[in-house]
């Protein structure tokens, strides 16, 4: 492949054109006579010049320089980085969906709303919950709608001193932050040995100020909160609501549900869960589910069906109100939708069950060749602690820099905090056996040069166009927009 | 039974089992409390092959009428630009749309480039310092200004005023809520933003001043005046919601005095999608650089001094800053800002403006049409850019129901959020419309008794 590194600006060459309009139709007064003068800019539009072939080539050489699901092998621990069905890209460029607008009349939008009715249902029966919401935008946007529907129900209940949210120290940064971002105080639990929380801790820290706790289960070390019946009375026995962050939901598809054991509030991350794309960084889908003595809470409009019409229903008695434009991200929805269509009930709970075993299969493998602080049973990913020996001078993030030469993109590193030199590995349902293998022996190769040739790690990625950016004088000298 | 997305064997499963010293799947899962195990099916139907979910998908998408069976005339926050052909294509490179958030800048330069470029470009179009890698959409994204505001100015009280769509003011209004926040509204007078009422209020606790423009009815608000009000309070920010596409013939935000400029970029090369999802984008002064919400990419060079792009300030951000992070926002609308950013350079210098010229003349062509045998009046008289409103003797439910006989997707009733407004409804007129539809608009449009 050519080196190309231009930017679209880059290429511009005054009176290129990409795109024909029709000439316009009707009668063509001067923009002055339309919108008086001081609101109209004078200057020319600093924008590109190109043709279309110019565009395409470019967009296409910058997708060479990118790496996705379906390049290889993407084991991002707590990303269930899973494979984005074709047939779900397919769906939501039907003409139905794709050219909706979502402020037609409740006659002409009857089969999205039915759509959402319907995914509605399938996400409460899967998560045991009552009632979705499926506006939220993404997961940290789903967990920020959940806690303002816990705060709403204290509220509600004149309950005004619960001023604090607890969440485990292996938490996923977005958990304080939402918490932070609806106006809570953040208590932080320590893990006990075994990667759990620690319900003697959690006992400690309880009380009439304590407004709820946001716990991920399976959490973040891939480990099931056992004690989460004992962790679950504890909570609500102080008054609080017990919040189910759906990062890990991969783990327990048609095995366990959250609103069986205790949980008041979920949410999904129909990206990761159930297999809508990541698109570079979005759009996702964070819906909520609720029990039933939460639904008075949720934001406005809920689907809802009446004998065989579907409806948009404002009225919900304490609602928080409205917390996204429109409806939530229906091509999304759609999506997800699609992918529980095709894989049914069967189908969820063959995913779950091969997405823990391909976790547990790579734990004990690759457990001989680097650390595994907590060596137990795993659901869907595991957390190696760095290489065995605790004097090599390679670091996780070498490890993960030479995994880029070796074709991989790296699992997620340095996290959660809990764990020294994390390596959190998630290899997904959607992976061969053949697949695990080759990377394990990867990662072998790599625990080999690290002693042999600690040296070659330092210095990876070799094989990738750029290597080992400078973040830090990025982060310095901001270059936010090319200047040329 | 074997699935197609799911490649493991029967006897890869024996091997694996083996490997790792169990006897049974079921044995994965006993570290779940036995009264937590689900012993039964989930009650959904059972798996289904591709044929019979298309089909099934493509009944429940007849049950719609889409804009391209029917002339949209809509908009009110949504709008049927065009969308050229090359956006699918390229946006359908599952090197961009099956990776994640580029954590690894080697083998993620594809999306950090074009984030970077978007950035660019919204910087050129507001005339602003700098730019994220997007928001939600145009909604959350006032609201995640209005909170950096407050942040900023350590104060508590948040202007907006009446004329932003509604919707804004509901989310801003929740949002508000959990952190302490006031919300004032300021009062409209003919269809913009009443000045004297904002001046009432503007005070020393106001954090921002928000307002649209052009505003929800369409109608181009006086950002330099309201700017010089809303800095009369001490380290209060002006924030206003724009639509892109009028900035390529509209003043840059940026000289008039606005602070922090964000809006809603569906219009730009994203579809309907029945709401979403969409793209929301915020642009700021220099001073806010490192207050801003979400991701942010920069330029730098490698340790061979190639240029390149990294994901950064990330000190803002709640995977390192948690609690204390400037939001808890951590994705980015990824796919939509390809697809803008295509939209923008495909459209280029020219056509954005074309488009924006095209949307102008023939909403106004659209207006003087319906309101010339004096059956539907303005509501406002006040310059407007690709939308206006008329009211009328008529139920404009009558009017919906009669524009949709005739094929015409009609306008936006507005008394549905201004009961003060209740016959009065509001157009939306794009690139898109002909002068044939247009005329048969305003023809259905004569003939409601």
């Amino acid at each position: 492949m050519r080196n190309y590194d231009k930017l679209i600006f880059e290429l511009s060459k005054p009176g290129r054109k990409a795109y024909k309009l029709p000439e316009l139709d009707v009668e063509d007064k001067e923009i002055k006579d339309l919108i008086p003068e001081e609101f109209l800019s004078d200057a020319e539009l600093d924008f590109p010049e190109l043709s279309e072939v110019d565009v395409v080539r470019h967009y296409t050489n910058l997708s060479n320089k990118n790496y996705g699901v379906d390049t290889g092998f993407y084991p991002l621990g707590s990303c269930t980085m899973k494979y984005n069905p074709k047939i779900n890209e397919d769906a939501i460029r039907l003409d139905g969906f794709a050219n909706l607008h979502p402020l037609q009349p409740a006659d002409c939008i009857q089969g999205a709303l039915q759509l959402m009715y319907e995914l509605d249902r399938s996400l409460c029966e899967i998560s045991g919950m009552d009632k979705m919401s499926l506006q939220p935008a993404a997961g940290a946007h789903g967990e920020l709608t959940g806690i303002m529907v816990i705060k709403a129900y204290h509220e509600k209940n004149g309950d005004f001193k619960r001023d604090k949210i607890i969440v485990p120290d292996s938490a996923h940064g977005t958990n304080p932050a939402t918490a932070a971002m609806a106006g809570y105080k953040i208590i932080e639990i320590k893990s006990n040995k075994h990667g759990l929380v620690d319900v003697e801790a959690l006992k400690a820290v309880v009380g009439d100020d304590t407004a709820g706790l946001m716990l991920t289960n399976p959490n973040t070390l891939g480990i099931f909160e056992k004690e989460i019946k004992e962790i679950a009375k504890v909570v609500h026995d102080a008054g609080g609501q017990l919040y189910y962050d759906g990062a890990n939901a991969n783990a327990i598809l048609g095995q366990a549900r959250p609103g069986d054991m205790g949980f008041d509030v979920v949410h999904f991350n129909l990206h990761k869960t159930f297999s809508t794309p990541h698109g570079g960084g979005g759009p996702g889908a964070g819906p909520i589910g609720v029990k039933k003595h939460l639904e008075e809470f949720l934001p406005v409009p809920v689907v809802q069906k009446d004998g065989d019409r579907y409806y948009l229903d404002y009225n919900v008695p304490h609602t928080i109100g409205k917390v996204k434009d429109f409806f939530g991200h229906f091509g999304i929805l759609v999506r997800a939708y699609t992918y529980i269509l095709t894989m049914g009930s069967d189908g969820l709970k063959k995913a779950s069950t091969m997405a823990v075993l391909n976790a547990n299969y790579m734990a004990n493998k690759l457990k001989e060749y680097y650390n595994l602080p907590i060596d137990t049973l795993f659901k869907h990913e595991f957390v190696l602690g760095g290489l065995k020996d605790p004097l090599s001078e390679v670091t996780t993030l070498d490890i993960a820099k030479r995994l880029l030469d070796l074709g991989y993109h790296p699992p997620t590193v340095y996290f959660p905090l809990i764990i020294n030199q994390a390596i959190m590995v998630e290899p997904t349902e959607t992976e061969s056996k053949e697949t695990l293998d080759e990377f394990i022996e990867a990662m072998i190769q790599i625990a080999n040069e690290a002693e042999e040739n600690p040296q070659l790690l330092k210095e990876a990625p070799h094989n990738t166009i750029v290597s080992r950016p400078d973040e830090t004088r990025a982060a310095r000298n901001p270059v936010l927009k090319y200047e040329g | 039974m074997m699935y197609p997305y799911i490649p493991t064997t029967h006897e890869d499963e024996q091997e694996m089992l083996k490997s790792i010293g169990l006897n049974s799947l079921d044995e994965l899962f006993s570290d779940i409390p036995e009264e937590f195990r689900l012993k039964r099916d989930l009650d959904l139907p059972k798996s289904k092959s591709e044929l019979e979910v298309r089909s099934y998908l493509t009944q429940l998408a007849n049950k719609n009428c889409s804009t391209s069976e029917m002339t949209c005339f809509l908009g009110a926050g949504a709008y049927d630009h065009y969308i050229p052909s090359i956006i699918n294509h390229i946006i359908s490179r599952s090197e961009f749309y099956t990776s994640y958030t580029p954590y690894q800048p080697e083998i993620s330069q594809g999306t950090l480039q074009y984030i970077f470029e978007f950035q660019t470009l919204i910087c050129r179009l507001t005339g602003m310092d700098v730019a994220n890698a997007s928001l939600y959409d145009g909604g959350t994204a006032v609201t995640e200004a209005a909170l950096m505001a407050a942040a900023h100015s350590r104060k508590d009280e948040l202007l907006i005023s009446k004329t932003v769509r509604p919707e804004t003011r509901q989310i801003l209004k929740t949002y508000a809520h959990s952190q302490n926040l006031k919300v004032i509204e300021v009062e409209m007078a003919d269809g913009v933003t009443d000045l004297e009422d904002l001046e009432s209020k503007v005070g020393d606790n106001t954090a921002a001043v928000i307002v649209q423009s052009p505003n929800f009815f369409g109608i181009l608000e006086d950002l330099q005046a309201t700017g010089e009000i809303a800095h009369k309070a001490k380290k209060a920010v002006f924030i206003a919601s724009v639509d892109p596409i009028s900035l390529a013939i509209l003043k840059k935000p940026a000289e008039l005095g606005v602070d922090v400029v964000v809006g809603e970029a569906q219009g730009m090369g994203i579809p309907l999608s029945f709401g979403g999802p969409y793209l929301g984008f915020i642009a700021a002064k220099n001073p806010f650089l490192r207050k801003l919400p979400g991701r942010i990419v920069g330029e730098t060079v490698d340790k061979d001094g190639k240029r390149s792009y990294v994901l950064t300030l990330t000190a803002r951000e709640q995977h390192i800053r948690r609690e204390k992070a400037t939001s808890n926002i951590c994705s980015n609308q990824g796919l939509n800002v390809l697809a803008a950013t295509i939209y923008m350079v495909t459209m280029g210098k020219e056509g954005l403006k074309e488009v924006a010229l095209q949307s102008a003349k023939k909403a106004h062509y659209a207006f003087e049409k319906i309101t010339a045998s004096g059956k539907y009046k303005p509501l406002f008289n006040k310059p407007f850019f690709k939308e206006f409103a008329v009211t009328s003797d008529i139920d404009p439910e009558t009017i919906t129901a009669a524009l949709k006989e005739e094929n015409i997707i009609g306008g936006y009733n507005l008394g549905k959020d201004y009961p003060q407004l209740e016959k009065a409804v509001l157009y939306a007129v794009t690139e898109k419309r002909t002068k044939e539809e247009i005329d048969k608009l305003c023809s259905v449009l004569e003939g409601i008794k």
